[in-house]
Formats: C-alpha cells, structure tokens, sequence
C-alpha cells in the first residue's frame, strides 16, 4: 500500500507550490493571438499580473463569455443581439465590446512557381469558396492575372473548421458582395462550406496552406507574413487592387469610422475609398460591465488602459494595425465604464 | 500415387503460403511502430535540450522556450486524475471481488466495461457539463476530473482480478486466527495483491498522461507556470496538438519533442510496471 | 464472556462498515455512468425537441441557419471506421496467429512487447505522426499514384489533398492493429493445446491445425474486433488531425470528412449559441449510446468464449 500512500500524498504537496496572486483567463480569437500573446508576455514582465489567453476562436470566446467561465472572451466578429442578451439574462450584466487592435484578412495562397502579387477579385473569391472555380488556370482568374504563369492544378481550399472570427470577416465580405453568398451561406464565426478542408484556428489554417501545394485559404495577415506565404491583392469597391498593409487597412478604418456606432461594433469590410483594402476588421475584447471580482476587474481595467497606450506600440512590430486616435478615445470611454460590483474601479 | 503426391504437395504449400503470410502480417504491425518511434526520435530528439525542462513557452510565434509549464501540468492532472481514480478502482475492484457475486455486481462490472468503452472525448463533454459549467472556471480539477473518470475501469479491473489470484489458503489462514474479514482483506489478501494492483495503476497514469481529448475544454491550457489546482493547466498532450498545426516551423520542432517526452514519461510507468510485475512472480 | 461478545460485535461492525464503504465507491461508479448519459440527455434536449429523429438523418450542419443533421458525420464515423476494421482485422488476425501459433517463444516475447509498446502511444503523437510524414507522403506520392492507375474508380477521384478520409483510415488501422490482434492473441493461447494435438497426429499441417484453432476462437475474435470497432469510433485526436474536417457525404476517399468526435473537439468550446451547443451533446450522446451497444456486444462475444473454455 506504501505507494498509494505515497502518491496521494504527492498531491497536497503540488498545491502548496501555488501562489497568490491575480491570475485572470481569457479565450477566444485566434487572430490577435500573436498580439495578444505578446502583450500578455509583456504584461507580466511589467506587472506580474498573469492573463492566460488561449486562442480557442472567436466562437469559443462568445461561448465562454456567455456561460462565465472566463474573465474575458475576445472575438473578431462583434456579438449579435441575441448572443447579448443571452449573456445578460445568464450573468445579469452587459457586455462591452473594447476594439483593440485592427488586422487585414488575407487570402494566402501556395501555387508552385507563384510568387507574390496574385490578383483576386470578388466574383473570383466567391466562386473559389462556393466551388465553381476548381482550377488555378481557369479563365476568369487568368483574365485578372494576365502576366502570370498559372499551372493546371486542382485549387485546394482551406477555410477554418472552429468557430472564427476571421470567417466572420471573410463571409462578412462575400456576403456583402455577392448575393448568391448572402442567401446560400450568409456570415457567421462558422459556416456551412460548401468545399474546402477544415483548419483549425488561424495557425490550422496557415498550416494547411502552407504545407499543401494549390491551396488558397484565408489566414490573419501576421500570420501570413511570419510564414512567409504569399497572398493575393484584392480588387476594392473603386476598382483599384490592393495589397493589405497598414495604410491600406487604416484608410479602411477611417473611411468606417465616420459613423461608428455607440456599442462600437462595425464591420468595416468592403469600405470606400480608392485605397482601402476591403477585408479587413476590428478584433474585440468582449468584457462584462460589472465585474463580480474587484481585484479582478482592477487588473483587467489596468491591463485594458496600458493596452490601449503602451501596448498600441507593439501592434505594428507585430504586423497588426494599431487603432486611430479617434477610436482609443472611445475605447477609453468604454473602459471607464466597467465596475465592480457597481463600484466604479479607481 | 502421382495423384496423391499432388494433394500433399498443395497442402503443403497453402500451409508454408499462410504461414508466410502471418509473418508478413506481423511485420506489417510493427513496420508502423518502428516508423513512429523512428520520426518521433529523430525529430524531437533535435529539440531536446535542458531548456526544454526548465523554460517557459515564448509568445506566439517566436522562436525558443520549453515546456516546463506543460510537463509539470501533465504531472498535475494525472495527479489528480491518480487521487480520484485510484481509491474509487481499488474500492469498487475490492467490492466485486468480495461482495459481488450478485446481480448488483454483475451491473457494476458490466457498467465499468462500458465505461473502459467510452470514448475520452464523451468523457471531457460531461466534465465540461458537470464541472466547468457549474464552477463556473476551466480548471486542472476539472481536467483530474475527467481523467480520473478515465482510470477507474482499468483499476477497477486489475484490482478484482488480482484480488482472485491471492490463494483462498492464506484469506483462510487470516479467518481461522479470528481476524476479521476487513482486517483479513486489507492486511493480507491487497498486501499480497498490492504488486498486481500497482500495475494496474501504473497502467491508468499512464494511459491518462497520453489523453488529450478530455483536456480540450476542461483543463484548456496555460502559456504561465501555473500549479494551482482551479486555475486553467498546460499539458503536454494540449501542446502537442496545438503546435501540431501550427505554421510555425519552430512549434512544430517542439511539438515532436514534447512527443518524446510524453513517450519517455510513459515508457518509464511501463518499465516500473514491468519491474513491479517481475519482482512479484520473483517472490512467488 | 461479555468480552468476548463485544469483540464479536466489533468484529461484525467492522465487516459491516468494511462492506459498505466499499459498496459506496461500487454504487458510485454505478451512478457515474448513469449521471454521465443523463447528464448529457439534458444538455441535449432541446436539439432532441427540436430536430427528433431528423438529427440522424439530416445533412445540413449549418450553425448560420441553426439547422444541425449529423448525417454526414454520423457517415464519415461509419465509413472511416468500418473501412480501417477491414484492413485491420484479417492483419491482426494474421499476427495474432503468427504470434500464438508460428513465432518461437524467444521471437514471440518481444514482438507481442512491441505491438502492446504501439497500444500504449498516445492518439495525440499518431495524429503528429500522420499530419508530418503520413499526410504528405499521400498527397505527393500515393494518392497522385491510386488517381493515376484506378482514377476509374469512383473512390480515388478529386484533389489530392492527402488530408481526408484515406489518412483518417490508414491512421486508424495502425491503431487498431495492435489492440485487436493482442486481444486475438489472448483468445487464440485460450484454447487448449490438445486441440492443435489431435489435428497435428492426426496429419495435419500447421496451418490446418491453425484453422481448427481460429474456429475455435471465432467468437473470440468477433469480440476483439468489436471493441476495435469501439475504439475507431471513438477515437479523437488522431483521426481529427488529419481527416479534414468538413461534413460531407463523399465517395471518394481523398474528400474531407467528419466524425462525431472530431466535431465535438472542434467545435464544442465555440458553439455560440444553445441550439448548437445542445446538437453537438447530442452527438455525444449518439457517441455514448453507440459505444454502449458495441461494448455490451463484444463483452458478451469474449465472456461467452472465456466460460467455454473454462467450462470445459
């Protein structure tokens, strides 16, 4: 019996190793997971406050807000009124949506002999997506691309297998404009695809794209860049194709911005403008407004406010945009509003 | 005679045939084993150096760090997998082995072998269900839940089974000299047995240290060094499969590793279960 | 005298609480499994109010329109499961064989360490395994081959992805193999020597003796690949790392597919709303349900074989 003996007492043993301190959990989007990640890391170093993020999906994120197993949720597609009075009558609070940073949804691609600088359109990416195109050769894409060397390959599409924020702002975008998309498959964190091979999370996708020759598939623009696949440039509203990058999706944000509304939950896919990059979207930290946690909701209200300075700086090193002055004022009015058991956080 | 000839020269080919064909079977079998231990080992052991015991995994997407956070959390959860698994299968093993040869029993161990059946996944969702949701928190209690759950058949099992082993002479011997039955159960049947049930728990950790499917949504996971018991828990099998599918090259460098040491953690439960097997029918 | 009595009483007492606290920990297995299925009932009975039995039968799993039929995926759990048994069970049966009936002990001994070495790897590293050297071989050399030659075929058509239905069932019959041909083996070493005696005296060769043998085991065997059965298609991790997971009906074994469990590790923590959440418990519950009857089938298989022979 000696070893059960042991065993057991093992355990105790494990628990006293534990400290004491504020330890806040956090899950969702895995498209600021690069950011967030690294602003945890940064976070901690600084204040030793330890905000455990796992990067599960946007769809998890709601989720988890929902049901209040989590601190707070974080998601690429803003919540539906009927997700938010779920959270309201399940956790008898409100639920804010804190824009944090701003990311370029971009279609990656792996065709052999294809460097950089595919273009794409939106008639092109809906009929890759619902399956009419089947072949990287095919006229319509060669029509767009008519300097480069198409192979006669199958087109192997990825698309993500978990509720995903990022789908939320690719079906946003295909839902805007093409109205076959709108009423077959509509927007959502996850949809009904009709072809394609699930990834899961953002990296899944950008796994599969990157290991499997004549695939295309939709990733976070870091996550295209730190793996080094190239990606498409993507004809706008004016007719112009552009490359997502920082002042393409900046232009993008401004250009929606105009008319924000209150809650701050907007799309900001398919804007005007003549350099506007027309996938792109806000990723959101979805907090409650009342916190039942005092020191919980200090730490979280402390960590929001040093993101929204401090940790804006980080965002470009990243490959992510940071959010205009004009929407961290109003971030900061957000924040300001979360209390703790009624109490304002001083 | 010609004719006869033939038949025993058929017979005697179909026989040196099929039994050929067993051999090519059984290397069919282990071909896939050498494969996977081969891969494993020669990719992760690229990986393996003393900063993949004692760091902690960088942010997303930058190269370097180790696991320490995950192999201490994996040790965790089959900790407290161990602490609810191993009383509950010893118990129920004693009770079947004592007490159950009735209709109740019958369901017990029919009920046990289902749930050895069930899939770990079906286990996580009802640990998510009855644990996550009402504490409101992911949690490594959560996830020793689950795993515990997922012990209980096979020390159950063992425990019955090894209890049968012990000669009916010595409990006999115990009842003649007035010792009680539970005194005589607990002193000398289990003492005698002990070595056996230890193989079956070994062979539990083991198994649950290998589980990723109920940690998904129970334990969830943690980039921090982390021990306390109700908060999220890294584990090895969590990392494996995330930095699986991950783009970078680097994660999955490290994802190959933590696969060898998840193998190694494994294979040295199964070498004490061999040690403890062999020293038993040593002392017999 | 009054002594004696007491230490008597004492005695029963402690049997008394001996037995009942170990029937405690009985009744609370007991009660597990019975909390497990119930528990999952009502998680899952809104979809069950909702869909009835149009679950099983629907192929449209659309969380936009909140319309969940798990036909698709109730058919890749099927298919993928049912395809890897048929490979993997004549080859367990082979070692198995080779393992009681060919091998010398001195063989015998390491290989069946070996293949119980295979059974104890962890799903989460056979789906590593398949996603780095298994995935990528099928679709640069072996599935652009099978296309090539037997493109005819309905089953070798499409892109080849390498991720799909035919990774998904080359990884589950490594799997399988192990656990269904130690098991044979067991049932095979089961039946007594003096069967294979009487054949081989009587002129037989080893292979005849053998068949006598495996007639023998049949209900044994049946067993062993019941309970593969059970694990294919329960098994998690490894078939979702490389199965592809869209839900799609498909002939062809290089098109993505689902199973329960893979949409259930998939989805389960983001289903945004309670519909969803509810269709996906039902899954579980299909899954738990479907594992009951393969088990209690196949442990009655194996118990009838062990009570024959022992019997005897």
């Amino acid at each position: 019996m000696n070893i059960f003996y042991r065993l057991s007492l093992l355990i105790p043993l494990f628990s006293l190793l534990t400290h004491a301190q504020v330890q806040l959990v956090g899950t969702g989007a895995t498209f600021p997971a690069v950011i967030y990640s690294k602003w945890f890391d940064e976070y901690r170093n600084t204040t030793g406050i330890q905000i455990n993020y796992q990067p599960i999906g946007s769809g998890g994120g709601i989720r988890q807000i929902i049901e209040g197993t989590v601190d707070f949720g974080a998601s690429d597609g803003p919540m539906t009124d009927r997700q938010l009075s779920d959270a309201k009558s399940k956790q008898g609070t409100g639920i804010l949506h804190i824009p944090t940073v701003m990311g370029a949804v971009v279609v990656c691609y792996h065709i052999p002999g294809l460097g950089k600088g595919l273009n794409l359109d939106s008639r092109a990416l809906s009929d890759i997506y619902i399956g009419r195109i089947t072949m990287w050769d095919d006229p319509y894409i060669k029509n767009l691309n008519p300097e480069s060397n198409l192979p006669h390959r199958a087109v192997l599409v990825a698309h993500r297998s978990d509720g995903s924020g990022t789908t939320f702002i690719f079906t946003d975008y295909l839902s805007k404009i093409s109205s076959e998309w709108a009423s077959k498959i509509g927007r959502g964190t996850s949809v009904n695809w009709p072809v394609g091979l699930g990834g899961k999370g953002n990296d899944g996708v950008a796994g599969l794209v990157k290991q499997t020759e004549g695939s295309v598939g939709y990733v976070e623009l870091a996550y295209a860049i730190k793996n080094n696949i190239p990606y498409a440039d993507i004809k706008n509203q004016s007719g112009y194709f552009i490359e997502p990058t920082f002042s393409s999706v900046s232009a993008a944000a401004m250009a929606a911005s105009v008319n924000m509304p209150s809650d701050l939950r907007v799309s900001i896919t398919d804007p005007p403008g003549k350099g506007s990059y027309p996938i792109s979207g806000f990723t959101w930290l979805l907090v409650y407004q009342n916190m039942k946690n005092e020191t919980k909701a200090k730490a979280l209200v402390n960590f929001l406010k040093w993101a929204m300075s401090r940790g804006q700086a980080l965002a470009a090193g990243l490959y992510y945009v940071p959010l205009p002055a004009s929407i961290i004022k109003l971030c900061n009015n957000k924040i300001n509003l979360i209390t703790a058991n009624g109490k304002k956080i001083k | 005679m010609k004719h006869r000839n033939y038949f025993l020269y058929r017979k005697k080919t179909t026989n040196v045939i099929m039994m050929s064909l067993t051999v090519i079977a059984a290397l069919a079998a282990v071909i896939p084993l050498f494969l996977i231990f081969y891969y494993t080992l020669s990719k992760g052991i690229a990986y393996l150096n003393l900063n993949f015991f004692i760091a902690m995994p960088k942010p997303v997407g930058e190269p370097g760090g180790g696991m320490a956070n995950a192999i201490v959390g994996t040790l965790i959860l089959i900790g407290i997998g161990g602490a609810i698994g191993i009383p509950v299968g010893i118990m129920t093993g004693t009770y079947l082995s004592e007490f159950g040869k009735n209709k109740f029993g019958f369901m017990v161990r029919f009920l046990t072998d289902v749930l050895s059946g069930v899939p770990s996944i079906v286990v996580g969702v009802v640990a998510y269900t009855m644990v996550v949701i009402p504490m409101k928190h992911f949690s490594a209690l959560a996830g020793g839940i689950a795993l515990g759950i997922l012990m209980i058949p096979t020390i159950t099992r063992t425990t019955e089974e090894m209890i049968k082993l012990v000669p009916h002479s010595l409990r006999e011997a115990g009842l003649a000299l007035g010792i009680p039955k539970w005194k005589t159960t607990i002193a000398i049947v289990l003492r005698t047995a002990w070595k056996g049930i230890a193989t079956g728990v070994l062979l539990g950790l083991s198994r649950a240290a290998g589980e990723t499917a109920p940690l998904l949504f129970t334990a969830l996971g943690n980039r921090f060094w982390s021990t306390k018991i109700m908060q999220p828990i890294a584990s090895l099998t969590v990392y494996i499969y995330d930095y699986s599918k991950s783009p970078f090259e680097d994660w999955n460098q490290q994802a190959w590793t933590a696969a060898l040491v998840l193998i190694i953690l494994i294979s040295v439960l199964s070498l004490l279960f061999r040690f403890v097997t062999r020293s038993k029918y040593k002392s017999d | 005298m009054v002594k004696r009595l007491n230490n008597h009483f004492s005695q029963n007492i402690g049997d008394l609480i001996f037995e009942k606290l170990t029937l405690l920990f009985a009744v609370s297995v007991f009660l597990l499994v019975i909390l497990m299925g119930y528990e999952m009932y009502l998680g899952s009975k809104i979809s069950i109010q909702k869909f009835g039995f149009s679950f099983l039968f629907n192929s449209s799993w659309d969380p936009v329109q909140e319309v969940y039929g798990a036909l698709p995926i109730i058919y890749g759990t099927v298919v993928s499961s049912i395809l890897s048994l048929l490979i993997a069970v004549p080859l367990s049966i082979g070692v198995a064989i080779f393992l009681a009936e060919v091998a010398p002990s001195w063989l015998e001994k390491p290989v069946s360490f070996l293949v119980e070495l295979l059974a104890g790897i962890p799903s989460v590293i056979y789906g590593l395994w398949g996603i780095f050297v298994l995935v990528p071989w099928l679709r640069n050399s072996f599935e652009p081959w099978l296309a090539d030659k037997f493109g005819y075929l309905p089953f070798f058509r499409g892109a080849p992805y390498g991720f799909g239905m035919l990774a998904a069932v080359m990884i589950l019959t490594i799997m399988l193999l192990p656990i269904i041909s130690s098991i044979s083996r067991d049932v095979l070493k089961a039946v007594p020597r003096s069967r294979r005696e009487a054949a081989l005296a009587l002129g037989a060769t080893k292979w005849q003796s053998t068949l006598i043998v495996l007639k023998d085991a049949k209900s044994g065997i049946l067993g062993a690949s019941m309970l593969g059965l059970g694990r294919a298609i329960g098994e998690t991790m490894a078939v979702t790392m490389v199965i592809g997971n869209r839900s799609l009906i498909s002939t062809s074994l290089f098109d993505p597919s689902y199973t329960m469990a893979s949409v259930i590790a998939n989805e389960f923590t983001e289903a945004t709303s309670q519909m969803y959440l509810s269709s996906l418990i039902e899954l579980a519950l299909v899954l738990f349900i479907i594992t009951i009857i393969i088990n209690a089938f196949a442990r009655i298989l194996v118990w009838s074989m062990s009570r024959k022979w022992s019997a005897a």
